[in-house]
C-alpha cells in the first residue's frame, strides 16, 4: 500500500547505519576534521585524504576506480595506481610552470584521465574547474575565460569539436593536454599528448601544503541574469565531503559505490570523484551514455551495494518498465539517494517496485558543495520531501518583512526561502571576480539559497519552486540569459525570452520565444536554423529544445523581458500581476 | 524497405531534433554520439520519431545496440523488411 510515508525497520537495514540517533548527538565539524589526518606539515589538500591516506595504509591494494568503457572492458585501479598517477600529473603540471590557486580546466567523458587529473592538480595545489562535455564551444569558452584558464586537459575529438575554434579568444589557456581517442592517434597541433606527458614524470610527489582556506575547486553554475558564476570552494570543504559521505550515502568500507553524475557537474566531483575515496571505497564509473539495460547489468553485475542517481534517470527507468527491471537481480543493493531535482513520490516508490528498495531524495546546490539536507538510511521516508537537515547543518524557512529584515518562519507547513546558517566547510567562498554578487546571497548569518521551500511539523523539508527564472533541467542548472546572448547572435532575432517548460522525464526542457527583426518570416526553416544555431553554441545540454515565434515579447516598464509571464502562459495559468508590463 | 530510404528517414528526423548535424560527414560506423552532440533526450526523441514516420516499434531494450548511424539503419531496414 502506498502510505504518506515509508516506515524503516531494523530488518529493512543490511548494515548498521552511519547515522544513529547517538551520531546525530554527538556530531561536530571539528570532530569531523579530525578523523582526517591532515598534511604531514599542517594543513589540508582534498587529494592527500581522498589518494595518500590510502596509499600508505591498509587500503593501497583496494580497488578505488572501477572504469567501464563503452563496450564494457574493465579496467581496475587502486588506491597505489591511482596516487602514482595522480602524482604523474601534479609532477605534470610543475613542469609545465602550473603554480599554486592557478585553474586547471577538465572537459572529458568519463574516463580514468579525468580522475586522474583532477587529483593530481589538487595535490599541485592547482584549481579544479570541471566542464559539461555536452557543453557547446560558447558555454566552454565563457568559463574558461572567467576562470582564467591555464591548463585544459580534453580529448582529441572533443578538442576538435569545441575547443580548437575558441582557444585564441582564450589567450591565458597556456596548456592543453589531450587524451587521444586511439591510443595510437597523434595529438592535435598546440597540444600535448597526455599520456606521454605523464609518462615522463615522476610518480612520487610532495603534495601542496594547502590549507583549508585555499581554492580547491571552481564550480561554475548559473544565475537568472549574466555571466555564468564561477562559486569558489576551499580544500577544507574535504570535511563535508567525508561527513556526508558517511552520513548520507551511509558509506561502508566494503561498499561497491556508483555515483551516475558527470564530474563536469558538482555531484560529480563532490560525489563522483571525492567523498568515495575518502571513504576507501570502490568507486564504479561508467563511461557510457544512459542505458536502461546497461544501468541494471552494471548494478547488478558489479554488485553496486550504494547508488547515488539522478530523477531524470530514475524516470527513464520507469519508462523502460519495471519488467525490465525484474530481469536482473540486485542482492548487494542496500541504499538509493538521488539528487538533480526533488523525487517525486512515485519515483520513491518505484524503487521499492523494481529495486526493492525506495529512493532517498537529498538537497544540495552548487554553493553548498556537499548534502545538506536528506533522507537517511534509518530514517522513515515521506515520499516527496527532500528529508532533513544533516549533522552540523543548520536549515531554516526564511521571509523578508516589510521593513527589509530576514524572519526565519517557525509555523510548519509556510512557504519561504529555505536558508542554510554559515559555517558549514563546504560553504562556496565567493563567486571568482564578483563579490557584489556574492555579498547578495547571505543575510546576516544566512546563506540564502534561492530555493523556496516548506517545512512540516516533523521538521521535513519540502521544495516548491525556484524563486528566480533559473531552468533545472536533468538536474543541470541552465541560465536564461546564456540562451537568450546565443539566440540574439543570429542575424533574423530581435529578442529571446527563455523559460524551463515543465516535462516529465527531465524536469524541465529549455523552451525559447522569439521575435524576429524586420524583413524575416516565421517559418518551420527560420525555427529549425535557430535551433542548429543554438545547439552549435551551445551544445546539446544547454540548448533550446523548443523555439516557438512571437510578434513580441512582454517586458516590464524597465525594459527587462518578463519570462514568468511567458512561462504562465506556456502553462495556461492565470498571468498574475501584469500592471507591470509594458502598454498595460 | 531499402537502407537507402531508412537512411533518408533517419536525416529527417534528426533535422528536426539536431538541425546543425549533416550526416554526410560523419563516419557512419563510428559511434553517433561521439561525433554528434545529442543527449539523452535528443537521442529519445530521435527514437520516437523514428517509430512514428516508419511505424517500427523499438522497444528500450534495444536501444544498447543502436550505437552508429549504420546500426540504425541496419536495425530499421531489417524491422521494415518483416
Amino acid at each position: 500500500m502506498r502510505t504518506s510515508i515509508i516506515r524503516k525497520s531494523a530488518g529493512d537495514l543490511r548494515l548498521p547505519p552511519n547515522l544513529d540517533a547517538a551520531a546525530a548527538a554527538n556530531f561536530t565539524w571539528s570532530q569531523a576534521r579530525a578523523e582526517l589526518q591532515g598534511l604531514p606539515g599542517g594543513g589540508i589538500n582534498i587529494a592527500h585524504e581522498a589518494l595518500d591516506r590510502h596509499a600508505n595504509g591498509l587500503r593501497a591494494t583496494h580497488v578505488a576506480l572501477r572504469h567501464l568503457d563503452r563496450r564494457g572492458h574493465r579496467r581496475d585501479i587502486t588506491y597505489a595506481e591511482l596516487t602514482r598517477s595522480a602524482n604523474k600529473f601534479a609532477n605534470t603540471l610543475r613542469a609545465l610552470g602550473v603554480r599554486k590557486g592557478e585553474r586547471v580546466f577538465l572537459l572529458c567523458a568519463r574516463i580514468p584521465e579525468l580522475y586522474i587529473a583532477a587529483l593530481g592538480a589538487l595535490k599541485a595545489g592547482a584549481v579544479v574547474s570541471p566542464l559539461f562535455s555536452a557543453f557547446g564551444p560558447e558555454p566552454i569558452k565563457t568559463r574558461l575565460a572567467l576562470g582564467d584558464a591555464r591548463v585544459l586537459v580534453t580529448t582529441t575529438s572533443l578538442y576538435q569539436r569545441k575547443v580548437a575554434a575558441i582557444r585564441d579568444a582564450v589567450p591565458a589557456l597556456r596548456h592543453v593536454l589531450v587524451v587521444p581517442d586511439a591510443p595510437t592517434a597523434t595529438v592535435p597541433s598546440g597540444t600535448v599528448d597526455f599520456g606521454e606527458a605523464l609518462a615522463c614524470a615522476a610518480d612520487v610527489f610532495a603534495t601542496e601544503p594547502t590549507t583549508e582556506d585555499d581554492m580547491a575547486l571552481l564550480h561554475f553554475t548559473s544565475g537568472t541574469t549574466g555571466t555564468p558564476k564561477g562559486a569558489v570552494h576551499v580544500h577544507g570543504a574535504v570535511v563535508t565531503h567525508f561527513a556526508t559521505g558517511r552520513y548520507a550515502l551511509d558509506l561502508h568500507p566494503e561498499d561497491i559505490y556508483w555515483c551516475t553524475a558527470d564530474p563536469g557537474w558538482v555531484t560529480g566531483t563532490s560525489y563522483g570523484i571525492i567523498a568515495p575515496l575518502l571513504h576507501g571505497v570502490t568507486s564504479i564509473i561508467d563511461e557510457a551514455d544512459f542505458d536502461a539495460e546497461r544501468w541494471y547489468r552494471i548494478l547488478q553485475d558489479e554488485a553496486v551495494s550504494v547508488w547515488y542517481t539522478a530523477p531524470t534517470a530514475i524516470r527513464m527507468l520507469m519508462k523502460a518498465g519495471v519488467e525490465m527491471a525484474r530481469g536482473y537481480r540486485f542482492p548487494q543493493l542496500r541504499f538509493i539517494a538521488s539528487v538533480g531535482e526533488p523525487l517525486n513520490p512515485e519515483a520513491v516508490w518505484w524503487g521499492k517496485d523494481a529495486l526493492g528498495l525506495p529512493i532517498h531524495d537529498n538537497w544540495w546546490q552548487t554553493e553548498t558543495g556537499g548534502i545538506m539536507i536528506g533522507n537517511t538510511p534509518a530514517m522513515d521516508i515521506k515520499p516527496g520531501s527532500m528529508g532533513r537537515p544533516l549533522p552540523g547543518v543548520e536549515a531554516g524557512i526564511v521571509r523578508k518583512t516589510a521593513d527589509g529584515r530576514l524572519e526565519v518562519i517557525e509555523t510548519p507547513d509556510t512557504e519561504g526561502e529555505l536558508a542554510l546558517r554559515k559555517g558549514w566547510p563546504s560553504m562556496f567562498r565567493g563567486y571568482l571576480g564578483q563579490d557584489e554578487r556574492y555579498r547578495t546571497c547571505f543575510d546576516g548569518d544566512w546563506y540564502l539559497t534561492g530555493d523556496l521551500a516548506k517545512r512540516d511539523a516533523d521538521g521535513y523539508f519540502w521544495f516548491v519552486g525556484r524563486s528566480d527564472d533559473v531552468i533545472k533541467s536533468a538536474g543541470h542548472l541552465i541560465g536564461p540569459f546564456e540562451v537568450e546572448s546565443a539566440l540574439m547572435e543570429h542575424p533574423a532575432v530581435a529578442e529571446a525570452g527563455v523559460i524551463g517548460k515543465p516535462d516529465p522525464m527531465s524536469g524541465e526542457v529549455v523552451k525559447a520565444f522569439v521575435s524576429l527583426r524586420a524583413g524575416f518570416e516565421a517559418s518551420d526553416a527560420l525555427r529549425l536554423e535557430l535551433l542548429g544555431h543554438a545547439r552549435k553554441r551551445l551544445g546539446a545540454a544547454v540548448a533550446p529544445k523548443e523555439i516557438a515565434f512571437l510578434p513580441s515579447l512582454p517586458r516590464t516598464r524597465s525594459g527587462k523581458i518578463m519570462r514568468r509571464l511567458l512561462k504562465a502562459r506556456e502553462l495556461g495559468l492565470p498571468e498574475g500581476d501584469t500592471s507591470m508590463l509594458e502598454g498595460s | 524497405m531499402d537502407p537507402a530510404e531508412v537512411r533518408t528517414t533517419i536525416a529527417q528526423v534528426l533535422a528536426t531534433i539536431a538541425p546543425e548535424v549533416d550526416l554526410e560527414t560523419l563516419d557512419a560506423r563510428a559511434p553517433l554520439r561521439d561525433q554528434v552532440d545529442l543527449d539523452s533526450m535528443d537521442f529519445l526523441n530521435l527514437i520516437v520519431g523514428l517509430h512514428e514516420r516508419l511505424q517500427i516499434d523499438i522497444p528500450e531494450s534495444d536501444y544498447a545496440r543502436l550505437v552508429s548511424l549504420d546500426d540504425l539503419v541496419a536495425y530499421l531496414a531489417a524491422k521494415a523488411a518483416r
